[in-house]
């Protein structure tokens, strides 16, 4: 029951995500501050980004993340004050650090593995045509034997 | 042998990844304050506005911090349970009021007990954000020196205070 009324809350919620107007010193401000905004996730509610949740704690770090553009601090400190109090989690794109490289290998290796599979396995059928192929030394001397009745004849 | 087995072992790893993920929470995100200084902060008293409450009156015992408020049902599931433990065990509780009403909060109080030496009156939230809380109600245990050694997000359950809670409190409390 929690999470069905939690889940109508989201949604409803994405519905009505009124982003009050804000005003900037420049355009250039308000810009960085909705691309921000996109690449942070909402803690509340966990698939929407801070721009598109209405929830109260996504309002209340959309003003601290205004205030800051205003100060003009950079996308990297604010980005930390968020890791900082709420953890890599905020982030839709995880940074590379120790605990995140396999993320980031993760696929490159798997296609690794796996182009080495196909090479092997495309290697060994092709052994095994190749034997079937080969005739063995009786059946070369038939064979020449064939030929040479054939050829008298 | 491989041949057959090879899938059958890749379908039980699966398996044991999706129990495993099953089995964990995705609400409850760990917190990166683990292990480091409590954020300082000076709000007022929830009881008396004009005494204000900051981090140095937690230092020198250990403290837990219960972030709650009026608005918040789980508050209301774990609250019996502070009340009773506050008085039983020598707890050392502060509240953290979290965007709340003072009315409201001092009218909840007084209808439910309160296991709070004090609380204090967070109403725009900045300290709440400060100590990343975004699920009310969170918990968090405070050592001596004022440093964040544990914290429970949603309401505290008799098991998890008995279990985990109790045990790091003595624990901490022995440590110097």
């Amino acid at each position: 029951m929690k999470y069905v009324l939690l889940f109508w809350l989201c949604i409803l919620s994405s519905v009505f995500a009124a982003d009050m107007p804000v005003e900037f010193d420049n355009e250039q401000k308000q810009a960085r501050y909705h691309a921000l905004l996109e690449e942070i996730r909402c803690l509340v509610c966990q698939n929407q980004s801070l721009a598109d949740s209405s929830a109260g704690l996504a309002q209340d770090l959309r003003n601290e993340i205004y205030d800051m553009v205003q100060q003009d601090q950079s996308e990297q400190a604010i980005m930390q004050f968020l890791v900082d109090r709420y953890g890599d989690f905020v982030l839709y794109r995880p940074r590379l650090q120790s605990n995140t490289w396999l993320l980031w290998t993760g696929p490159f290796i798997a296609l690794i593995i796996a182009v080495v599979i196909v090479f092997v396995i495309i290697k060994r059928q092709s052994k095994a045509l190749s034997q079937r192929l080969e005739l063995s030394p009786e059946q070369k001397q038939k064979l020449e034997q064939l030929i040479d009745n054939n050829e008298k004849s | 042998m491989l041949r057959y087995s090879l899938p059958l072992l890749l379908f039980i790893g699966l398996v044991v990844l999706f129990l495993f993920g099953l089995q964990n929470d995705p609400r409850k995100v760990p917190s990166p304050l683990i292990d480091k200084p409590a954020p300082d902060f000076s709000l007022p008293s929830l009881h008396t506005p004009d005494t204000t409450i900051s981090k140095s009156d937690l230092l020198g015992k250990v403290t837990l911090i219960n972030v709650w408020a009026s608005w918040c049902a789980a508050c209301r599931i774990e609250h019996p349970l502070f009340v009773k433990t506050a008085k039983k065990e020598s707890l050392s509780i502060y509240g953290l009021n979290y965007k709340d009403k003072r009315d409201d909060a001092l009218q909840w109080l007084e209808q439910l007990g309160d296991p709070y030496i004090d609380s204090a009156f967070d109403q725009a939230g900045t300290t709440g954000i400060d100590y990343g809380v975004y699920g009310v109600p969170e918990t968090f245990i405070i050592d001596k020196q004022g440093v964040i050694r544990y914290k429970h997000i949603g309401p505290v359950n008799q098991n998890q205070l008995d279990e985990i809670i109790l045990p790091l409190v003595k624990e901490l409390e022995k440590a110097s």
